[in-house]
């Protein structure tokens, strides 16, 4: 309270004085005042804007298809048991701000909460081979998901990148009914405390997106992938599939992958090898 | 045969006014039910992220491929010229507009946006054969309108079968892209096949028809206008012929299937193994909605009895339920093959661990709101019969037209 009636006293006081300045050397005054503000100003917003495109360049040219942006998935290194890049994916994506509605059973909220990124364990049934792997959406040069989207909300972008436009989304689902990965999630229930990054709604269809925001803030890797690194399993590679020297092209072009369903000739951006 | 009149459905007012009543209360818990998904967010109802579409796609499905078939009498009176069935034109196409609008309210109630209607009403992909079905819907709504009042009019008379031939390619064009959102699928096995166009055509023939005979006796005797029996013959063969039709397509499907080792699964879990799905296969699809109604329309006996007929027809439309119930929800519920020859052992998103078949109950909102969509089909006809002249004064044997294939058996049945 007393800071609120100091504040005001200032401002009162700024104002007198503003209006004696006025009142006085009109010309001079003003001249000097923008003068003085001009450089305020100047030097309180400069080092802002260096300090941003310091850390990172945020878009300002439209997406090209100069670049296909994808994921390697080396089964082999991926970990039976480990999930960090499923809970990077949660916290980077504000997956696990999901709240359920207090009515809703535990076993109906995990059918009905979303999920981008999930790990799956396999066994070959000739061999008995296990793997372990993450699924996500697969990011294919010829999504199912676009094509049978009514609206065009489900969209590719040039770089590669499937997405969902929420405001063009009508909630109809086909796209879920379409996608050959079980990639995407309907959001089923309200939602609250968002992330300005990931905003999410109900009713809207959503997916995983290579972390747009950052590919958008020029940042390097996903969450998932930085998630790997850091348990020291190195299973996921992010990068640039046009660019023959990325790490991913390279690696790419040492060791067998595949993509799954290849039947289907979808091209998917997300490889895998050893399955 | 006489001139055909046609005249409003004169059943008493208080009867009239508490059909409708109870109509308008059906119609109105189905809006709560909306109102309530539309509220909570669909967590509410037992649709899921692996079962995506649910009861009401069931209902909406069923009401829209019923109302392209419904328009069937009238085809077959208009386009391919058999005047026994000109009398039952009108209420054809009353059924068929009536139909589809409680079909498509389903639908459009059930999106998880709603009120972005207009988006899809602006926006379109034309590579989506749901944006297609956009236009072939309304194009249809608005096509058997003009039908109607070709119909109705004197001034009609000349645009009569041009609009009918219009209405026939539409509806079928209709429904092969209703079977044609699921047989466009390539993600899920049970889909992707391009049979499931003519099978939803055949199905709609069925359905509609069943439909249409109820919806037709109903109201006749409701209110003493005859039918004869030359009329009933025609229609419980027609649905005969239309059931035998269903239960082709469908041997043709599974056949086909079983015959691909890669469908083996699918089959097998569809056919012995699938729960609640394999039942309405057997029990409801091919037994309550295909063999048991061809029993009854040839049995030389039940066949001539009008509440054995009423109860084929009846049997049909449920058996049609369990149909598309089994169509859409069992074809989600079954694993996608992503891995062929693996096993799932662990999955963080129920991707089949050890092939296990995806959960999914339908909850009471659900299928309110389907019923909703039954209700408002149901209101519109029966305000339709009542205000305007769709029903036909007797469908009395000598009032309608003579069967075309007796008209010539005369002179040459004579001796020489």
């Amino acid at each position: 309270m007393g800071k609120a009636t100091e504040m005001n006293d200032k401002h009162t006081r700024s104002e007198a004085e503003s209006g004696a300045l006025k009142a006085s050397a009109i010309d001079g005054g003003r001249r000097g005042f923008i003068g003085v503000a001009a450089g305020v100003t100047a030097a309180m917003v400069a080092p802002g804007v260096i300090l941003h495109a310091v850390a990172a360049a945020p878009r300002s040219q439209p997406v090209t298809s100069d670049v296909r942006w994808g994921l390697l998935i080396d089964t082999t290194k991926c970990v039976d048991g480990c999930s960090a890049c499923v809970e990077a994916c949660g916290r980077e994506n504000g997956l696990d701000l999901q709240v359920k509605s207090e009515d809703e059973s535990e076993a109906r909220w995990d059918h009905q909460k979303s999920v981008w990124i999930r790990k799956v364990k396999l066994q070959d049934n000739q061999t008995g081979r296990v793997t372990n792997l993450p699924m996500m959406c697969q990011h294919c040069e010829h999504p199912p998901c676009v094509d049978v989207c009514p609206t065009g909300a489900s969209f590719k972008r040039a770089d590669g990148i499937v997405m969902v436009d929420r405001h063009l989304c009508i909630g109809c689902r086909y796209c879920m009914m379409a996608c050959p990965y079980k990639a995407r999630s309907f959001i089923h229930q309200g939602t609250s405390g968002q992330l300005t990054r990931a905003p999410r709604g109900k009713g809207c269809v959503e997916s995983c997106n290579l972390c747009v925001h950052r590919r958008d803030n020029g940042e390097e890797s996903t969450a998932c992938v930085d998630a790997c690194v850091a348990e020291g399993h190195e299973a996921i590679v992010f990068g640039d599939l046009k660019d023959p020297a990325s790490p991913i092209s390279r690696k790419l072009n040492e060791i067998p992958s595949r993509q799954i369903r290849e039947d289907l000739v979808l091209n998917t951006g997300v490889r895998y090898s050893g399955v | 045969m006489k001139r055909i009149v046609y005249r409003e459905w004169r059943i008493a007012p208080q009867r009239f006014w508490s059909l409708l009543g109870i109509l308008a209360a059906v119609i109105g818990v189905g809006a709560l039910a909306f109102g309530y998904m539309e509220h909570q967010g669909h967590w509410v109802t037992g649709m899921n992220n692996s079962v995506v579409w649910g009861a009401p796609h069931v209902f909406a499905v069923f009401l829209i491929i019923s109302a392209s078939g419904a328009l069937n009498i009238a085809s077959i009176g208009t386009v391919f010229r058999k005047p026994i069935y000109k009398p039952l034109s009108r209420l054809s196409g009353l059924l068929a507009v009536a139909l589809l609008m409680g079909g498509l309210l389903v639908l459009v109630t059930d999106l998880g946006r709603p009120e972005r209607l207009i988006v899809a009403m602006t926006t379109y992909n034309f590579s989506s054969i749901f944006a297609w079905n956009i236009f072939l819907y309304t194009g249809f709504m608005v096509i058997v309108i003009a039908y109607l009042w070709s119909m109705a009019d004197r001034q009609g008379e000349p645009f009569n079968r041009p609009i009918a031939l219009v209405a026939l390619v539409w509806r079928l064009a209709l429904t092969t892209g209703t079977g044609s959102i699921f047989g466009f699928l390539v993600a899920r096995q049970a889909y992707d096949a391009a049979i499931l166009g003519p099978m939803f055509v055949a199905m709609s023939f069925a359905y509609g028809l069943a439909v249409f005979m109820l919806v037709l006796i109903f109201s006749f005797e409701d209110e003493g206008r005859p039918i004869g029996p030359r009329m009933m013959r025609r229609l419980r063969n027609l649905l005969a012929l239309f059931v035998s039709v269903v239960l082709y397509f469908t041997l043709t499907y599974h056949l086909t299937n079983l015959y691909m080792a890669k469908h083996d699964g699918l089959e097998h879990w569809l056919l012995f193994n699938g729960g609640i799905y394999t039942f309405l296969f057997w029990v409801g699809w091919v037994l309550i909605g295909g063999l048991l109604p061809l029993w009854i329309l040839y049995h030389p006996h039940l066949n001539q009895q009008r509440h054995w007929i009423v109860a084929a027809c009846a049997m049909v439309i449920v058996g049609g339920f369990a149909t598309l119930y089994v169509v859409i929800i069992g074809s989600q519920a079954f694993p996608m093959p992503m891995f062929p020859g693996q096993t799932i052992l662990e999955s963080g998103f129920f991707d089949g661990v050890n092939g296990e078949s995806a959960a999914y109950w339908p909850t009471i909102p659900e299928l309110l709101l389907g019923l909703g969509g039954v209700a408002v089909a149901l209101l519109i006809t029966t305000v339709g019969v009542r205000v305007l002249q769709f029903l036909p004064e007797s469908l009395a044997d000598d009032v309608v037209a003579p069967d075309e294939e007796t008209m010539h058996d005369q002179p040459f049945a004579k001796p020489a």
